[in-house]
């Protein structure tokens, strides 16, 4: 525990006030172990709706520089299965699988 | 360059108000509180003459008017309030989160008792109940006090070495209506003494989004109190002595962490705050022509407390009696004589305390009353301890 | 009209990282909030689920300008930073355009910070509040608010053997806005995405305070799977248990009209915070809950047939 303290900055190096002075930090944080649940997606059978973009609560559905749904982010999905959920019945491109069949890989 | 006065007579709210004309903040939050509603009154009247450029947010409560006097000072503007009493009791909360945040917020602050009963006269419990909260308190004896602690409080919460909040207190009613004379300066030197506000940080700085009030979990609350401490323990106190030369340097009254009064060869004194200071210093000249050694010790700066040059000066006197205008409800006295015994701890040979509790809910104190104080010093010199550790001054038994 | 190829060139403006429960619907009514305004941006919010999980030192979600201060004044923290953008832009040391949002849950909106709300909607302010609507104290775990609607199981009304749940009915808070007789005020879902972000670009296009109530199914307090969030707030909009609609300068328009208005106790049955409620004893707790919104979706009709 100390050495896990000693780590971190002192006091005298902190932000005033408690203060987070850049945007946006917490995509450093990693929530992607949260999950029990894998959403894969299926790039043939998307049709780039992005209402899984929508309504992803973790930001965790990418997109490619062109703008398209691109897959999912493991770091960050949580394997709410919102997206699985919510994507179109027709198209069903996002199907969930527990995490136990990936046997750890990313 | 010589500094143009006015000697004029205004009540302690209307210093106040005038005050903070002069000083023209960006952002006041008002909300009535007796007996300081008059200092937003007259001040809401500037603001409906454009005679400053404030922005004043007419709130529905203290807990709001120091939320968003909060709200303003995080986006980057010299943000001022007022309140007293319930009024303060109702801001508890925020007081704690500006200083925690580091707000350079200003705010004058009249000394009135707490409920219950209800009672809307001096005393200083109100002020006391917030003394740990992380704000500066700068006490003030009459109106010329409290409209220079005004203006200096502005220089030293500002201070890039202090960054917190402060509340310059002054007597209700005692003070607050009470119509003195005051020396009153330009706005110009005034603005010049203050200069130009420079935000800690700015919530309208959009082009670097900032979090502000974010939640620490063990693992960094420790560290960001901690630096909360800093000012409090090691700068506040320097920039206030060199805030108050400077002050003096420019309209001719310097300012110290406390004033004494006949304290140098003294052999009983008084420590007092506020407006009971006056009362003190015409007993004390009677004692004196009668061939007492008496002195008194007024406190200025209040937090962060200056213990050790407090001992410094005391430690020549025999015995000290500590007069608190608010009762501490701890079974020892008032929060006053605490910090006093504390001071004094560590010197070779301490002067005797004692404690009086006096003048709660604006019960009056009279040269009699301090007289009385004095001579039972004089008795607990002769006698080597006081009879009573704690007394209660001018209460009907 | 907003369409989600426009809205998704914005990227993430919720950042991701943040620590909301997997399935939380908050982070979606953020996005759409945020995404909704191509004005900057500066937000704050109540002490709640929102701002915990968003703002973990040294982590945040926020890529606005954002503040927190406490749990009831996020209305007058944001009217205070609303108060010194006006005062630096009339003295010309601020020059850009800017718009202020606070979030508040339920506890921080309908009970504690009711009394600021009210205040700052009253002053003017040009702010935007939105309420996430999860009907109870979350982020304490469970404890009834005057958002919980009657019979619904929490910690601090919890169904036993002789009560089944909270006794009482839901404040109506949107109502209680529109009676502050702001420019504007709105009851959105996170479900009906494209009518949430066109009521938010309303609200921000109003001058004045505006008020907007959305609806978060909250899965932990709702007891749900994580997955049928939006499902929930679909049906809760169906039902009629939340309209969509929105009262411009006073005149009410009904935004989605359900094609069927599907019976309650649909609603009720996809969450255990009412599972006690179809027990045989308790029929008569759902034909209340059907019957109170059944007339107060008659009365909404009626009130934007008038127009009034």
């Amino acid at each position: 525990m100390a050495t896990v303290a000693n780590k971190l900055p002192g006091w005298k190096d902190l932000p005033i006030g408690g203060l987070i002075e850049k945007p946006g930090t917490s995509e450093a944080y990693k929530t992607g172990d949260w999950r029990s649940d894998r959403p894969i997606w299926d790039a043939e059978k998307c049709i780039d709706c992005k209402i899984c973009w929508m309504y992803c609560p973790d930001s965790s559905i990418k997109l490619s520089a062109e703008g398209k749904v691109d897959g999912i982010d493991y770091m960050h999905c949580k394997g709410c299965g919102i997206c699985a959920e919510e994507c179109p019945k027709k198209v069903n491109a996002i199907t969930m699988h527990p995490e136990s069949e990936f046997h750890g890989e990313k | 360059m010589a500094i143009t006065k006015d000697r004029i007579a205004l009540t302690g709210n209307e210093a106040i108000a005038l005050a903070m004309k002069q000083i023209n903040p960006d952002v006041c939050a008002a909300y009535p509180i007796t007996p300081a509603t008059e200092i937003m009154q007259i001040f809401a009247s500037y603001v409906a003459d454009g005679a400053v450029d404030t922005e004043l947010v007419a709130v529905e409560s203290e807990h709001s008017a120091m939320s968003a006097t909060i709200g303003a000072c995080a986006a980057g503007a010299r943000s001022m309030t007022a309140t007293s009493s319930q009024g303060l009791a109702l801001m508890w909360e925020m007081l704690y989160i500006a200083a925690g945040l580091r707000l350079p917020i200003v705010m004058p602050m009249v000394n009135r008792a707490l409920s219950a009963p209800i009672n809307i006269h001096c005393d200083h419990s109100d002020s006391m109940g917030a003394r740990d909260s992380g704000w500066i308190q700068i006490n003030s004896e009459n109106s010329q006090e409290a409209y220079d602690n005004l203006i200096q409080a502005m220089r030293i919460s500002e201070h890039p070495d202090v960054l917190l909040p402060s509340m310059v207190t002054f007597d209700g009613f005692i003070i607050s209506h009470c119509m003195e004379p005051v020396e009153t300066y330009s706005n110009e030197a005034i603005q010049e003494f203050i200069g130009a506000y420079k935000a800690p940080y700015a919530l309208l700085d959009i082009d670097n989004p900032i979090t502000v009030g974010a939640i620490d979990f063990h693992d960094f609350y420790f560290e960001h109190r901690r630096a909360l401490a800093e000012p409090m323990l090691n700068t506040v106190i320097p920039v206030v002595e060199e805030i108050g030369r400077e002050f003096g340097k420019k309209f001719g009254r310097t300012y110290e962490l406390f004033e004494t009064y006949k304290l140098d060869d003294a052999e009983v004194a008084i420590v007092v705050l506020g407006s009971t200071a006056g009362t003190a210093k015409v007993v004390i000249d009677e004692l004196r022509a009668k061939g007492v050694k008496a002195g008194m010790l007024k406190i200025r700066l209040y937090r962060p407390f200056p213990y050790a040059q407090v001992a410094e000066v005391l430690k020549n006197v025999k015995a000290v009696a500590v007069l608190d205008r608010s009762d501490g409800l701890a079974g020892f006295g008032g929060p006053v004589f605490g910090e006093i015994r504390s001071a004094l701890y560590d010197l070779p040979k301490r002067p005797i305390t004692t404690n009086y509790v006096y003048g709660l809910g604006g019960r009056d104190v009279t040269l009699a009353h301090i007289a009385s104080v004095y001579n039972d010093l004089l008795a607990i010199v002769s006698e080597g301890a006081p009879q009573n550790l704690v007394n209660y001054l001018g209460v009907r038994e | 009209m907003a369409n989600l190829k426009e809205l998704s060139k914005k990227g993430n403006v919720v950042a991701p990282g943040h620590r909301a429960c997997a399935g939380c619907t908050f982070p979606i009514i953020l996005k759409q909030v945020l995404a909704a305004s191509d004005t900057p941006l500066v937000c704050g919010s109540a002490t709640g689920c929102m701002e915990v999980t968003t703002t973990i030192f040294p982590f945040t979600a926020w890529k606005t300008p954002f503040i927190h201060s406490a749990f009831e004044n996020a209305a007058a923290t944001i009217s205070g930073v609303e108060a010194a953008y006006k005062s630096l832009k009339r003295q010309g040391k601020y020059d850009k355009e800017v718009k202020f949002i606070a979030f508040g849950g339920d506890g921080g909106t309908y009970d504690i910070g009711l009394q600021s709300l009210s205040g700052a909607m009253e002053r003017g302010h040009n702010m935007l509040y939105v309420c996430y609507n999860n009907e109870a104290y979350m982020n304490t775990g469970i404890q009834r608010s005057s958002a919980t609607p009657l019979g619904a199981d929490t910690t601090t009304s919890p169904a036993g053997k002789v009560k089944p749940g909270k006794g009482q009915s839901r404040k109506d808070l949107t109502e209680i806005m529109v009676a502050h007789n702001i420019p504007y005020v709105a009851q959105g879902s996170p479900s009906h995405w494209n009518d949430m972000v066109t009521k938010v670009q309303k609200a921000l296009a109003v001058d004045g305070p505006a008020f907007i109530n959305v609806l978060m199914p909250c899965r932990l307090g709702w007891a749900f799977q994580p997955q049928y969030g939006m499902q929930i707030a679909r049906e809760a909009v169906s039902s009629c248990y939340w309209p969509l609609y929105e009262v411009v300068d006073g005149e009410y328009k009904i935004t989605v009209m359900p094609k069927e208005k599907t019976p309650i106790a649909e609603f009720l049955k996809k969450e255990t915070k009412f599972r006690h409620l179809f027990k045989p004893e308790n029929a008569e707790i759902i034909e209340r809950i059907q019957a109170e919104i059944d007339a107060r979706w008659n009365k909404l009709l009626k009130r934007a047939e008038l127009g009034c």
